[in-house]
Parts: C-alpha cells; structure tokens; sequence
C-alpha cells in the first residue's frame, strides 16, 4: 500500500507551508537580535590624581561602557571592583558609615573585598587591579584568577 | 425634520447592512438587578480608563521625543512649556494607575463571584490576557521619561527576565536591544509601548467584550436559582448605560483631582554610571514581586535566589490563568469556602508585601 494522492499532497503542502513560515520568521527574528556593536578594547583607565579621593569615599568610573567603583578605604589603599551588583544588575555605592560596598536595589551588601556579605547578591564582585604610576590612579582589567 | 433626516439615514444603511436584528439584540440586552450588581459597573470603568489613556497617550506623542537625550527633555518640555502638558501628562500617569487598579478589582470581583466559571472560561482567560497586556503598558511605559527611577527599575525587571531558565538571555537582549539598559532600550520600549501592545490590546479588548455581549451578564448561583417573578432587572439601553456613564464621570472628577493636586513628578535625569539612589522601586502593582525577590537569599538549593522568584512567580500566573479549569483537575475548586480563601490569601499576600515594599 503506497502512500496516497492525498496524503502526499498534505505532507508536500504542509511541509512547504513550513518552509514558507520559517522563511518569513527567520529574517524577522533575526532582525530582532541587536547587532554585536564591536567595543573598543579597554584594558586600562586613568581616574586622575591620587588627592581627588579622599580617604574612606569612592567614585564611579568609565571603564568602556562598564561602571567600575573605585573605593579608596581608611588606611588610604585602592580597591576597584566592577560597579554592577550581581543580584540584578544595578549599580552598587560605597557607604562611608558601614565602610561596606552597598546596592540600594535590593539591600546587598559586599565587603572591600568585593565578597557578597549579605542580601540577595549570589556572587563577589570582579575585582579590577589599581595601579599607581607617578602619583595618578589606574584602572585596569580584572585580575586573572590562576 | 432632524428625524426625518435620521430615519432615512437608518433605512439607507438598514437596507444594506440589515442593522434591524442588531437593534432587537441591544433593545431587549439587560442587566439583572441584585445585591452584587455594583460589580457589573468595574470592567466599564477599567474600559473608560484605557480610552482615556488611548486619547492622552496620543496627545503626548505629539511632543516625546524617545532617546538619550530628548526623551527626558521632551517630557519636561511637555511639563513646562507645552499648555495643559502638565494635566495630559499626570493624567495619563495616573489614569495607567487606576486601570491596573480597577483591572485588579474587576478580576477579584469575578473571582469572588465565581463568574468565570462555565460557559464564560475564555472571558476570563482573555481578561487576564488584558491584565498581563496592562502590565507591559505599565512596564513600558515607565521608562519613556527615562529619569533615575525607571532607569534602574528597568535595569532590574529585565535581568529578572534574563533569569528565566533556557531563553532568558535572549529574551532580555530582546527587550534591551543590547547588553545593557541603553538608548536602544528605550527605543524598543518606545515601540512596544505605543504600537505592538496597543495592537495586541484592543484585538484582545475586542474578543472580552465580544464575549460578554455575547453572553450576556453573569448571575451569581443565589440569583440564577431564584424563581423569574423575583428576578429583577433593568434594560442595558439606557438605563445600565446612563448609571455607567455617570461612574465614569465620577471617575474623570477623581482622575482631574488627582492629576491637579497630585502632579506626577518627573525626578533626575537617568544617568547610567551614577550609583542607584536610594528607595528605588517599581510602579506599586509589581511591589509585591519586587518585595518577594527582595526576601529570597542568594541561593535556594542549587539555584538562584531570583531564579526561584521567577519560576514561582510564572507558575503562579500559569494557575491563575486556569482558575476555571481548576475543577477538572482537583475538586476542592468547586467548594466555594475554598475558593474565597484562596482569593483572600492572594489578596492579603499582594497585600502585605506591597505594604511591605514601601514600609521598609
């Protein structure tokens, strides 16, 4: 028993239905993906002179279209961590009272380690090397975990 | 001769499109009369709500500008320079508001009255269609002004998103349009907020109403069992409609005195390497699912705490959107007691954690 006019017909228009809609789909969905905008390869940012953060503050620097935090802590040491909370992808805040790293969206905490200490955060921060050439501060990528 | 002119006008059309059974229908539609009836007035004021978000929202387009760099300004423009900006825009604001809020009252009161149930199952399944389509207009529409506070809310409701196990990350670069919460958000937000919702929305509106007109208004069991001498109602032309436009025009009032004494304010400029400040939150109707994910820790078992909020989230949904199906699936739903206490618990829970979101 071969295979009938009718089902023949069904499976050919079917199947060319299919292809019609994947044809039309593809191009759409397509379209709907942004383009990868190539970035330009940041490795490292000068912040400026070491005398514009004072002791125990922080400030929010451009590192390509990332946010990196730049914290200088009591004793006059530099730590740099990726700004972006890795809860839910706001931007975190030094809190020169609890001298912590603070997300205010959620109520996260992190030390000045870049740890998540408490709140919903389920991961550290990415940590960023600070260098300092002729009393000017440097950002740079995160160190690399050996 | 103003009739004279009108009857012909009626039989010319009559003639063609055959409006007499038409006229039958709505002559002898009505509305039954009982202690719940006040229920039947909410699903028209949520549908008088979205005309007028419809007519300013087409009033506001004439000015925004969506961008970077116009979409804030564009909004204080509308605010400060242009007549009566300020009125169009706090009511559009606050009438968005008051739809999701009467939307809520409306699906409770049909929850309550049990008037999803039988033959009205898919009246109930495309109002909550409705419901998830006001959402995305609240969604949207929050960060058109692109200050501070839409801003980072818009940060955090798509990565949500983005936690959806399998397809999350596309869907949240679907709804970014990058990486990031960028220009190119607030264009595809732009997009989705005037154009593909409000196309969805009124084939949607289209079909709920088509539904109820269809089958006429749901009676509560008390009043479906009681003899027809003691049943009472009223016709729907004019006598429901009159008493429905009246409601509306109260609602207007409340909508103009909140718009006037309670402006809308339009906050900082969003700034995208500025920490996010303090006391960021989304519009009050997502406050309960915000406060929720605030509440889990960093990890439930093996998974993410966010993750778990929006599986639990999106099941609830799934079972909310069955509620006249649940029958068939497990008896209990046909208990009446039960069923109230499962509105009531929803409802506390929505509740106190929207208390919650604000109080702490």
């Amino acid at each position: 028993m071969g295979v009938s006019r009718r089902n023949f017909l069904n499976v050919l228009l079917g199947g060319s239905l299919m292809g019609w809609l994947a044809s039309v789909l593809y191009p759409i969905l397509s379209y709907l993906r942004p383009p990868k905008i190539p970035e330009a390869n940041v490795n490292s940012v000068k912040v400026g002179p070491v005398d514009d953060i004072a002791p125990n503050s922080a400030k929010i620097v451009k590192f390509g279209r990332k946010p990196v935090i730049l914290i200088r802590d009591d004793g006059g040491e530099f730590h740099a961590f990726s700004a972006t909370c890795t809860h839910l992808d706001c931007i975190v805040q030094y809190r020169q009272d609890t001298k912590q790293i603070w997300c205010a969206c959620h109520n996260g905490t992190y030390d000045l380690r870049g740890r998540n200490l408490s709140g919903p955060p389920p991961k550290p921060l990415d940590e960023f090397a600070v260098n300092i050439v002729n009393d000017e501060v440097f950002v740079s990528k995160p160190k690399q975990v050996s | 001769m103003a009739a004279k002119l009108s009857s012909k006008v009626y039989a010319w059309l009559d003639e063609r499109f055959n409006l007499t059974p038409l006229i039958e229908f709505m002559r002898h539609k009505s509305v039954p009369v009982h202690k719940h009836t006040i229920w039947y007035y909410m699903g028209g004021v949520t549908l008088f709500l979205f005309i007028v978000q419809v007519t300013t929202g087409i009033l506001l387009l004439l000015y925004y500008q969506p961008g970077v760099d116009s979409a804030y300004e564009s909004v204080r423009f509308i605010m400060t320079k242009v007549h009566f900006g300020w009125l169009i825009r706090a009511v559009h604001s606050w009438s968005a508001n008051l739809m999701i809020f009467f939307i809520f009252i409306h699906m409770f009161s049909v929850f309550f009255t049990r008037a999803f149930e039988k033959p009205r199952e898919l009246t109930w399944v495309s109002g909550f269609i409705l419901l998830a389509l006001a959402l995305g207009f609240g969604f949207s529409g929050y960060l058109l002004p692109w200050n501070e506070l839409a801003f980072f809310a818009t940060k955090v409701g798509t990565d949500i998103v983005g936690a959806v196990p399998l397809i999350g990350g596309f869907l949240k670069t679907l709804l970014r349009g990058s990486e990031d919460v960028t220009g190119a958000t607030l264009t595809r937000f732009y997009g989705i907020h005037v154009a593909v919702i409000p196309a969805i929305f009124t084939v949607v509106l289209a079909l709920h109403l088509l539904f109820v007109q269809r089958q006429g208004m749901h009676e509560p069991e008390y009043v479906r069992t009681l003899p027809p001498e003691r049943k009472k109602e009223i016709p729907f032309f004019p006598n429901f409609l009159l008493r429905d436009m009246l409601l509306w025009l109260i609602v207007l009032n409340i909508l103009l005195f909140l718009a006037v004494f309670f402006p809308w304010e339009l906050g900082f400029k969003a700034d995208p390497f500025a920490p996010a400040p303090q006391g960021i939150r989304p519009e009050w109707y997502f406050m309960f699912m915000f406060q929720t994910l605030k509440f889990l820790p960093g990890h439930i078992l093996f998974l993410e705490g966010e993750v778990v909020g929006i599986l639990f989230f999106g099941f609830l949904g799934i079972i909310w959107l069955l509620v006249p199906f649940w029958e068939e699936f497990f008896p209990a739903a046909k208990n009446k007691k039960f069923m109230t206490a499962v509105g009531v618990i929803g409802i506390i829970y929505i509740g106190v954690m929207t208390a919650l979101g604000y109080l702490l």
